[in-house]
């Protein structure tokens, strides 16, 4: 128990150190990670709620949720920050994450020994001569709590009735549903949406100013469908896209296809030809490609297959190029509601098995198929 | 002796023979300083732990030559012990956390925890973070998903992980958003046999293969090299001329699984269900992974069937395979889907109509 404290903050203590020493080598994500609740774009209900809180020295116990990238974590960890200030934050919060053992022991343990410490008083100005306010409990951060076991978190309820005065405890999970009624019910829940493209835009920007990196609008629009609201991931996406861009010696401009291949996208042409190869009816953007997509015509099931096993050997993976299949057949301006309701039905299927951990080649063959029959029928 | 594959792999990022616009941009990324988590992926045999050695190699010089073998013990909460193998240097460390089966997470949750707190004792070293090495990262649990979460972001000043998967279908999205992905496409005919008429120019002085002959090896690899370079090996040993005619041999397992498909379309019968499941006991037990069982005996039925039936025989063997994964006992799978593939044959031949007979959509 003892040993567990001591080890940790060691860690973060060598990690803050050397972060200072050298932002340069920093992700991006970490760099421009909020550092104030101000910071968080796109979340106005949730910081406007909290703001309060600054000031109002009481907090419930909260339950942030939503799809990865929205600042869930961000959030929290700033506004701990705001609340307790650099000098202490470590006796006043503990951070717990998928990545640190959390079983039922472990609740019983831990987590139970910090939640009945009594905060001490801190009063006077921090170390880095600003007023905290500072309030007179605790936050135990349970980050991706969705991991946690049923009985795990049937163990915290107590502890959060218990313990109330002192601690207030914050779980952060992408799905609500994976945690129990009794637990959530204690909480004020926070939903975090996926930031809309112009917060997105907003963010992307700022950064790519900030690392003088020339990224024009078609780029960022690239990034911005790339990730899905994601803002973890378009900001990855940029700052990989940079490090290329910095080391290759040949001074090009950065353009949207750089953002496909690293966010592992299927180039558009490949999908297509794909689609063509099927028998789905493709107009292409190139006049060329559209010549030589007659040769690609359908030739039954060995030509099928042939192209599947290619498509294996260029390393793609199936549910990416499922689903941009999807979206081509889905939006196709001339197929019939029927046809496409029978790829759908296929692609369902499809990405079910894939998720039990089927074999990837199989069931992209299958769809092939499956969207073969339905496009002829 | 060491085999070619071995012998003749690659040490440096320059000296690998195909994809050289990746070698590049991985080259350039390893001198940047500000090197990313990456998840490498792609089919088995294009090259990928190569290039992932190469890069390390380009991170931190040739000290990462320097490996250790060592089996570590782990303990799970409930007390068990865990053996797993990892190979280190003083830059990194790597580890196959599906060893463990569904105990890989508390082995990914005691490595990393450790490396993330330690920090470099080599002040000479090029860079303050070590890396952890990840195979078979498609393979890890959901839970031991998670706990690489929150750690890739937290310890990014001590750590780097490198993941090493054949698709990244099967990674939760949070993890594939914090790694920059690196799709390590199968090398094209024209590369195979460019990487084999290297090794044979020197391991088979003399004597070595003409680029017909190569050609011919390369074909037969379709993409994989470590294949590839497998079957010169025991094309050297049969045939040390390389005279004509050259005839690859096919690994034992694979004439195998070719004969059980040609047991099935020729004879449909309960006796011939029987015969077959007695096959498939026997490559099982020789370890062959039971999806390569079906995708193979299928493969070689859909050669020999009407075309009308085989997406019919493909369309149940992935429906088979899924099972299987998510059931228990493998026989059952192969031998459901045997005896479907039988009946659709059987039917097929005397011509009786199954539509409404059957839940095919
Ligand atoms: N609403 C937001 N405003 C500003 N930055 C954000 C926001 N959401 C995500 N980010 C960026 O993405 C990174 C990951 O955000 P994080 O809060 O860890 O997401 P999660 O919701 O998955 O916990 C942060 O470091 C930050 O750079
Ligand atoms: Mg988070």
């Amino acid at each position: 128990m003892e040993n567990f404290f001591q080890v940790k903050s060691y860690g973060k203590k060598a990690g803050k150190e050397r972060a200072e020493e050298n932002t340069d080598l920093q992700p991006w994500v970490e760099k421009y990670r909020p550092k104030t609740i101000d910071d968080v774009s796109a979340q106005e209900h949730i910081v406007a709620v909290l703001s309060k809180t600054l000031s109002s020295k009481n907090l419930p116990h909260m339950l942030f949720y939503g799809p990865p990238g929205t600042g869930k974590t961000s959030t929290i960890l700033a506004l701990a920050r705001q609340l307790f200030g650099p000098d202490n934050f470590r006796n006043r919060v503990l951070e717990l994450n998928a990545s640190d053992e959390r079983g039922i022991s472990i609740v019983r343990e831990k987590i139970k020994n910090f939640a009945r410490q009594t905060p001490r008083a801190e009063v006077g100005v921090s170390s880095d001569g600003r007023t905290y306010p500072c309030p007179p409990y605790k936050i135990i951060i349970l980050d991706e709590a969705d991991s946690m076991t049923q009985d795990a978190q049937a163990a915290l309820r107590r502890i959060m009735e218990n313990h109330a005065r002192i601690t207030r405890f914050c779980l952060v999970c992408n799905y609500v549903t994976r945690i129990i009624e009794p637990l959530a019910s204690r909480c004020s829940k926070f939903r975090f949406k996926p930031l809309d493209p112009a917060a997105t835009t907003a963010r992307l920007q700022h950064i790519a100013t900030a690392e003088k990196v020339a990224a024009p609008p078609p780029v960022i629009s690239a990034l911005i469908s790339a990730s899905s609201g994601d803002l973890r991931r378009a900001i990855t996406y940029l700052q990989s896209i940079a490090r290329l861009h910095s080391a290759s010696s040949t001074e090009t401009e950065i353009v949207p296809e750089d953002v496909q291949e690293i966010a592992g996208v299927v180039p558009d042409e490949v999908v297509k030809g794909f689609a063509r190869s099927l028998g789905v009816d493709v107009q292409s953007d190139d006049e060329d490609i559209e010549m030589d997509g007659d040769s690609e015509r359908p030739r039954g099931f060995d030509a099928i297959r042939r192209k599947v096993r290619d498509f294996m050997l260029e390393g793609f993976s199936a549910s990416q190029i499922i689903s941009q299949l999807h979206d081509l057949i889905v939006l196709h301006p001339t197929l019939t509601a029927r046809q496409k309701a029978k790829c759908a039905l296929a692609m369902a299927e499809a990405d079910k098995a894939l998720c039990d951990g089927a074999d990837e080649e199989l069931w992209i063959l299958e769809v092939a198929v499956r969207v073969h029959r339905a496009v002829l029928a | 002796m060491d085999n070619l594959v071995i012998q003749y792999r690659p040490r440096k990022l320059d000296e690998l023979h195909y994809h050289h616009g990746l070698s590049e941009r991985l080259k350039s990324l390893a001198s940047s300083g500000d090197f990313p988590h990456m998840l490498f992926y792609g089919p088995s045999g294009a090259g990928k732990k190569t290039r992932i050695a190469c890069t390390l190699r380009e991170l931190f010089g040739p000290g990462v030559e320097k490996l250790k073998i060592d089996q570590r013990v782990f303990m799970t909460p409930s007390r068990r012990k865990l053996d797993v193998n990892v190979v280190q240097s003083n830059y990194h460390i790597e580890l196959t956390p599906s060893e463990v089966g569904n105990y890989d997470r508390v082995v990914i949750q005691e490595i990393l925890k450790e490396i993330a707190q330690t920090q470099q004792v080599d002040i000479s070293a090029r860079h303050r973070f070590k890396v952890v090495i990840i195979n078979e990262a498609d393979s890890l649990t959901r839970d031991a998903q998670a706990a690489l979460r929150r750690t890739m972001e937290k310890y990014t000043t001590n750590m780097r992980l490198i993941l090493c998967a054949n698709s990244t279908s099967r990674l939760i999205a949070p993890i594939r958003s914090r790694c920059l992905l690196v799709r390590v496409p199968a090398p094209s005919m024209e590369d195979v046999v460019g990487v084999l008429e290297y090794v044979a120019g020197r391991a088979c002085r003399g004597n070595s293969p003409d680029h017909a002959a190569c050609t011919v090896v390369a074909k037969e690899a379709a993409g994989n090299v470590r294949k590839a370079i497998l079957a010169l090996e025991a094309l050297r040993m049969q045939n040390p001329l390389f005279s004509e005619p050259i005839t690859v041999a096919k690994p034992d397992w694979e004439t195998y699984c070719q004969r059980v498909g040609d047991m099935i379309v020729q004879e449909q019968s309960p006796a011939r269900v029987m015969e077959v499941r007695a096959k498939y006991y026997e490559l099982l037990s020789h370890c062959i992974p039971p999806t390569v069982i079906i995708k193979t005996v299928a493969d070689r039925v859909v050669d020999k069937v009407d075309e009308n039936l085989k997406a019919d025989v493909m369309h149940w063997a992935a429906i088979y395979e899924n099972r299987m994964r998510v059931g228990n006992k493998k026989i059952f799978h192969l031998e459901a889907w045997t005896v479907k593939v039988m009946s659709i044959v059987k039917h097929f031949f005397y011509d009786i109509d199954l539509t409404g007979f059957d839940d095919y959509p």
